[in-house]
């Protein structure tokens, strides 16, 4: 009988009922986005390391894995290639454009012999210094096509449009790269081929002996530095946007059911009459609160399909990925929320004195 | 059987720094079965006996007994619980929930107390045959007439079987056709099923439906 009041009561307003829905689910939306994007960037960087091909990565000392400045010589490579069983070794370097674009130097035949190529979509491969080839999404979302110039932190010409997956989105030749930002005979990372699995570990150890203080990694070490944990501004970004989640959840309970409650004083004058009890009272406006709170998580979910389709339009770079581990969180963050916002519209009522409340027009 | 006993009783509110004597050591008898009207004007203090025999408000000082239970002796709890069983109200604006259909404004009554989950006894059948409204109880009350919507009130009031009905202005918002049916249904109730009922108006020709009347003016009865 009670739910049936609850349900009544939530049809008996809609607009007030959608609005606060809408609002909720902003909420859940938010967080659904924000962890689907992290995950589908760094999913989506995993994906481009494995793409190489390569079995081994060696990374200056002290560098990071979420930003890409450190450099060092050249060098290094031909040393890589000495150690037995490296059976292809290939320097490349990777120059940021802005916060999140950056161009990628390889020496063409030697990232082809190891990753499998690049597959050519449209065009050609860069020949020129100043030709760059880019990958077919990031071709997409700014409009480029094979011949057509393109200034991205100086001006290219875009030679060819290959398909995405290995290493970057944006190509270049690493001597014309070096040359063209100044840093000779520098490179930010070795990838190497290993002949065989086993020998693996023993080329590792090899290394570490002759590159002391480097970073080195094999391929499934590697890909498993990028979680949120190796970039110190996913996290705590992430718990704000949760925590300010979770306060408009809570405003907007809260206004919606301090309104319900003073539209309703003269019914809740009623139930009292009849016997109502404060704790019947608070039933009521909780259980309304749990419906809107379940409602609006549904269709925050919902909506993160939506954020997802609107994000591979807009910033197809940036993929989000699908969350369901997160959906009991963001149900607990509605719902823990919402009941907040609820305590004191429902004490309001629950302690609502019966007389008064049955003169109020 | 005396049903009502109140001895004595005062009911002083303060409103700001003044003090407002509503009731002024008030005494009053009420038989079991017995159908009293209380008339007067306003500010007598007819409400204020109302809402403290409902189990509203309590009384400040003086003794209000119902089938033997003292009220001023009860707590919000216990006034609560007098509430919901031993008091149905009947009041001038109907005060029927508009989310609810005319029936599940019965049943949220029997829910508040305790007794849903099974079906309304054939006495109670009989009773809504009586009030006319079988074939209106799956209306809101926005679907009703002002006559109907006082019948599912006096309906949802009695579906606990209350020893006491209490009636505030019934007829207040019913032109005269209603008011004589209303009436005559709550007179019929009080001979049929010998229901103790105690009725406010300052109409007195709805007073002449009761047994009894008693006057109140200044917070006393006359």
């Amino acid at each position: 009988m009670i739910h049936r009041l609850v349900f009544e009561n939530l049809k008996h307003r809609p607009v007030r009922t959608l609005l606060s829905v809408v609002l909720i689910s902003a909420q859940v939306t938010m967080i659904l986005t924000l962890v689907g994007l992290t995950r589908g960037v760094l999913g989506n960087m995993q994906k481009r390391a494995k793409g190489t091909g390569a079995d081994v990565v060696i990374r200056p000392p002290e560098s990071n894995i979420a930003s890409m400045s450190s450099t060092f010589s050249e060098k290094h490579v031909g040393l890589v290639r000495q150690v037995p069983h490296v059976s292809v070794a290939t320097g490349v370097l990777v120059h940021p454009v802005s916060n999140f674009d950056t161009i990628t130097g390889i020496d063409w035949d030697e990232f082809s012999k190891m990753s499998g190529g690049l597959e050519v979509l449209e065009g050609k491969r860069f020949e020129k210094p100043d030709d760059l080839v880019v990958g077919r999404v990031f071709a997409k979302q700014r409009k480029l096509s094979a011949g057509m110039p393109f200034v991205f932190g100086h001006k290219w010409n875009v030679a060819g449009i290959v398909e995405e997956g290995k290493l970057s989105a944006t190509f270049a030749d690493l001597r014309a790269l070096q040359d063209i930002f100044v840093e000779p005979n520098k490179i930010t990372m070795v990838y190497a081929k290993v002949d065989e699995a086993k020998n693996i570990n023993p080329v590792i150890a090899s290394l570490k002996e002759q590159l002391p203080g480097y970073q080195i990694y094999s391929m499934e070490e590697f890909l498993s530095l990028f979680t949120a944990d190796a970039y110190p501004l996913i996290l705590p970004f992430t718990r704000v946007v949760v925590a300010v989640a979770a306060i408009i959840g809570l405003l907007v309970v809260f206004l919606s059911m301090y309104m319900a409650v003073l539209e309703r004083t003269r019914e809740i004058g009623i139930l009292k009459a009849m016997g109502a009890s404060p704790r019947y009272v608070l039933g009521i406006l909780f259980r309304e609160t749990i419906v809107l709170a379940l409602a609006g998580t549904v269709l925050g979910i919902g909506l993160a399909y939506g954020t997802r389709a609107l994000m591979a339009v807009v910033a197809p770079n940036m993929p989000q990925d699908i969350v369901p581990d997160w959906y009991p969180w963001v149900t607990l963050i509605a719902v823990g929320g919402s009941m907040v916002g609820a305590i004191y519209p429902g004490l309001k009522a629950a302690r609502q004195d019966a007389i008064e409340a049955l003169a109020y027009d | 059987m005396t049903e009502i006993e109140v001895r004595g009783l005062t009911k002083t509110f303060r409103v700001g720094e003044v003090e407002v004597h509503a009731l002024r050591g008030v005494d009053l008898k009420i038989e079991r079965g017995e159908f009293v009207a209380i008339v007067g004007p306003s500010g007598s203090g007819k409400s204020t006996l109302f809402n403290i025999l409902g189990g509203l408000a309590p009384p400040s000082a003086g003794t209000v007994s119902i089938n033997g239970q003292d009220l001023a002796k009860l707590n919000d709890a216990g006034r609560t619980e007098l509430r919901k069983k031993a008091v149905g109200f009947i009041f001038q604006k109907y005060n029927l929930l508009p989310t609810l259909t005319a029936r599940d404004n019965i049943e949220i009554a029997r829910h508040i107390a305790g007794n849903s989950g099974t079906p309304w006894d054939a006495q109670y059948q009989e009773l809504l045959k009586l009030l006319g409204i079988e074939s209106r109880l799956d209306h809101k009350p926005r679907a009703l007439s002002g006559g109907e919507q006082q019948r599912v009130a006096i309906a949802r009031a009695l579906v606990n079987h209350p020893s006491l009905l209490l009636a505030d202005e019934p007829t207040g918002n019913l032109d005269t056709e209603n008011s004589k049916a209303v009436l005559s249904i709550i007179k019929h109730l009080n001979k049929r099923l010998g229901q103790t009922i105690l009725m406010i108006t300052h109409d007195p020709e709805a007073a002449a439906f009761a047994d009894r009347t008693v006057t109140m003016r200044d917070g006393r009865i006359l």
